[in-house]
């Protein structure tokens, strides 16, 4: 649970960080008029954003528990790795790809650029769909060496992982056709840009996530290897 | 601006009136009622869905003390449905009772009120929350019907011994439940991202983090952890179904069962119990925090004085939320884990008892010369702050290794639990709807079975609990079916079996006292106006009664002040609500309308 409670412990420390600043030299039993002074102030942020980051809080406790799991069970025996199929580099290489076309549609749609931001939103969306496929192809070359999900330990949490990490993927997809359908019905520059924002969050996130995962599932280094290179595929 | 001003003030005030273009309008009864978007609908629904499974589990467990008072008497309860009632009593109890109801009801109700908004920010998602929600309900009861029956493993779920032959529901009951909570998070998530994001981004002009009233506090950071702790249980529940659908082995070790070898090899039961309990141990106080933060709300207002220490009230429930995530393994003793693991644990858990005793402090010292008025939701307030104290002590006593190692598996863990967790908490609940009855349907409850149903719920929770310590400590296991003739367990703990029983099927039918109030107060209770407590938060103040959709009329109320303006000196009335501006009060015009 190393992997969990580091990631709690990040969280916790943001936490206490906002909460002392709402609470420090501030007297909560003063009645004050002050709040007058900002009438008509905005909200800084979209309330749609803020939710964005919640998810992701959510979902990277997901993902910091399954790895913990995985660094549990690793650590028995009967351990088994099974071989790395040296396409996962270059999907990690198409997903990176996928989260630079999604900044650079940030940027055109800061700019109001209209055919540069549909040029790179589909971009993304192109090269997310390759990762997807590139992942299936993983799973079809595993499976014809004999690797199913049952095969062993290492290849559930294998199976496991990489299944959650694309269902993660086929949900920003929704997210991402539905920005796509804006960009092209032309929906408001302002709600259109939030939507561009929050589609590379996402995909930033989505990103990371996979790199830590595949740092976990094929880098010696940490010790944690679910597959070996010595059997390449 | 003042520099008492949190910091945030005009980074998030939202605008001076929302844009009635974003609050939906239904038009047809469906659309208000059934598939409704408003928070107070939906909190309705929610109320209204756990109550009703609650009182399938608080049937269940009247089965068992039949059971445990005269074993073998009962046709209909052999030892298969005794297991399974004990199951399917706890995880409704806890997770589609408890859960539901303190976030999806008071949650719901609450918060866009409690911090001026008009609804919660994503009215859709919420809406979506609630049939997720009902739809896990339905599963669950679902397993009652299935071949086989419902899951009997527990309420923890334990595998191997979950899923294996001769565990009843082994085959279709577990996968119903397994199932049934997956949706219930998937749901959850959804009404919980609704809860974090309308208080941070919803708050009223004025309501500053600091002025919140504690209720939403104790709602947010419960609903911060369950969203951080039911993912715990969703990898579990998830790596649970794949082990007993495509034959991996995550949870289940080498086996043989029925003199069969299963094809599993190589699972860890113990890292089911890991993932189990980092879910469970946080939901404890996804359970506690909502209901220390009613209390702190009914003890300001009932003793008419503002709580004491509000600053310290905070950060002891982010202190609890934070330490309840690194106490998990203090279900797991027993487990067979090293001696300084559980040091680490025995030592953190007993650190818990530190922010939990400044709340307990806190509450007496509020009422400390107050102008205490025990009305029926202050009884129940006290009462909880009794059972509280009374099962904390005794966690104090399990959380220590060696003190837990004999108890555990005992009676007396069971006499605990349902101290700290069921009957508190549960008294609160009823508080807590005593208490906004009024603002919900406009009418007050009635007050005499108001003080029946509390009498017989608060002394007759001792009746069942108190002996029950003692049971344990002899060592009568819990979960069995019939103790039999076991020479350590004297006559007397049968005696008191039975005792317990008639105390247990006594306050059930309390419950019945209650449920009448509320369906006959609906339709006769006296009239309650718009602020029958003289209370300060803003869910008082709305010029309708029950509040109208979209909860304020046209503008949204200012905040001037914190929700505790209680027997303020040198002001004639003894409150001063939270939109109230201090010139008015300066001005003497402030005098109760």
């Amino acid at each position: 649970m190393t992997y969990t409670l580091v990631f709690l412990a990040l969280l916790m420390a943001t936490v206490i960080w906002w909460l002392v600043r709402q609470s420090v030299n501030v007297q909560p039993w003063v009645a004050e008029a002050g709040a007058q002074d900002v009438h008509g102030a905005v909200l800084a942020r979209p309330a749609a954003k803020t939710a964005l980051w919640v998810f992701l809080a959510v979902a990277t406790s997901l993902f910091a528990l399954f790895i913990s799991a995985y660094a549990m069970r690793i650590s028995f025996v009967d351990w088994r790795p099974l071989p790395q199929p040296r396409l996962l580099a270059l999907n990690t290489a198409v997903l990176v790809l996928a989260s630079v076309a999604m900044q650079w549609a940030v940027y055109a749609a800061r700019r109001h650029e209209l055919a540069a931001l549909r040029t790179r939103l589909l971009a993304g969306g192109v090269l997310t769909v390759a990762f997807v496929i590139g992942q299936l192809a993983v799973w079809k070359q595993l499976g014809d060496a004999g690797y199913f999900v049952a095969t062993s330990a290492a290849t559930g949490f294998f199976y496991l992982l990489t299944a959650v990490h694309g269902l993660h993927v086929l949900g920003g997809l929704v997210g991402w056709s539905r920005t796509a359908a804006g960009a092209w019905r032309g929906a408001t520059a302002p709600r259109l840009k939030l939507s561009v924002e929050m589609c590379a969050i996402y995909w930033h996130f989505l990103l990371v996530a996979w790199v830590v995962l595949f740092a976990v599932l094929a880098s010696s280094y940490l010790g944690l290897s679910i597959c070996s290179t010595s059997v390449p595929l | 601006m003042s520099s008492y001003i949190a910091h945030d003030e005009s980074e998030y005030a939202p605008p001076a009136e929302m844009a009635e273009m974003e609050l939906y309008h239904p038009k047809t009864f469906i659309g208000k009622y059934i598939w409704s978007q408003d928070a107070k609908v939906i909190a309705i629904q929610y109320a209204v869905t756990a109550i009703g499974i609650g009182l399938v589990a608080l049937v269940l467990s009247w089965l068992m003390r039949l059971q445990l008072a005269w074993p073998n008497q009962f046709a209909f309860i052999d030892p298969s449905n005794y297991l399974q009632f004990v199951s399917m009593h706890g995880m409704i109890m806890v997770v589609y009772l408890l859960t539901a109801l303190f976030l999806g009801g008071f949650g719901n109700y609450l918060i866009p009120l409690m911090v001026g908004a008009r609804d919660m920010v994503f009215p859709y998602v919420n809406m979506l929350s609630y049939w997720v929600y009902l739809f896990a309900v339905l599963l669950l009861v679902a397993s009652f019907f299935v071949p086989g029956g419902p899951t009997g493993a527990g309420w923890t779920l334990y595998p191997p011994q979950a899923v294996l032959d001769g565990t009843p529901g082994a085959t279709w009951g577990i996968i119903l439940m397994l199932v049934s909570l997956a949706f219930f998070i998937i749901g959850f998530t959804m009404g919980g991202l609704n809860y974090v994001v309308t208080v941070l981004q919803a708050r009223t002009r004025g309501m500053t983090m600091m002025r919140l009233p504690l209720t939403i506090w104790g709602i947010f950071m419960a609903t911060v952890l369950a969203l951080l702790a039911f993912p715990a249980l969703f990898v579990s529940a998830i790596m649970m179904i794949l082990d007993l659908t495509l034959g991996t082995s995550f949870f289940m070790p080498a086996i043989v069962s029925k003199g069969q070898q299963l094809g599993h090899s190589g699972g860890s039961p113990i890292l089911f119990q890991h993932l189990f309990w980092f879910f469970g141990h946080p939901e404890v106080y996804i359970v506690a925090l909502p209901a220390f933060g009613i209390v702190s709300d009914l003890v300001a207002i009932h003793a008419r004085k503002n709580i004491f220490g509000y600053r310290m009230m905070v950060w002891a429930i982010v202190a609890i939320g934070g330490l309840s995530f690194i106490v998990w393994a203090h279900h797991m003793y027993v487990s067979g884990m090293n001696p300084y693991f559980g040091f680490f644990f025995a030592t953190t858990t007993l650190i818990i008892a530190i922010p939990t005793a400044i709340k307990v402090y806190n509450w007496v010292l509020t009422l400390w010369r107050g102008d205490i008025h025990l009305t029926v939701p202050m009884l129940f307030a006290i009462g909880f702050i009794f059972t509280f104290i009374n099962g904390g002590l005794t966690g104090l006593f399990l959380g220590n290794v060696v003190v837990d190692l004999p108890l555990s598996d005992t009676m007396f863990v069971v006499a605990h639990f349902h101290m700290v967790m069921a009957i508190a908490p549960i008294l609160v609940v009823f508080g807590a709807i005593y208490h906004w009855y009024p603002k919900i349907t406009g009418r007050m409850l009635n007050d005499t079975l108001g003080h029946i149903h509390f009498w017989i719920t608060f002394v007759g929770s001792y009746a069942i609990y108190y002996p029950m310590h003692y049971l344990g400590f002899m060592g009568v296991p819990r979960r069995y079916y019939a103790i039999g003739g076991t020479n350590f367990i004297p006559e007397s703990a049968h005696s008191l079996n039975v005792a317990i029983t008639v105390a247990a099927l006594v306050v059930g039918a309390a419950q019945m006292i209650f449920l009448y109030n509320l369906i006959s107060s609906y339709f006769k209770g006296r009239p309650s106006g718009g602020n029958p407590w003289n209370a300060t938060s803003l869910e008082w103040q709305t010029a309708e009664t029950p509040p109208a959709h979209g909860n304020f009329g046209k503008d949204l109320p200012v905040v001037y002040r914190w929700a505790y303006d209680y027997s303020v000196p040198g002001v004639k009335v003894d409150f001063i609500p939270q939109n109230v501006p201090p010139a008015d009060v300066a001005a003497g015009r402030w005098t109760k309308s």
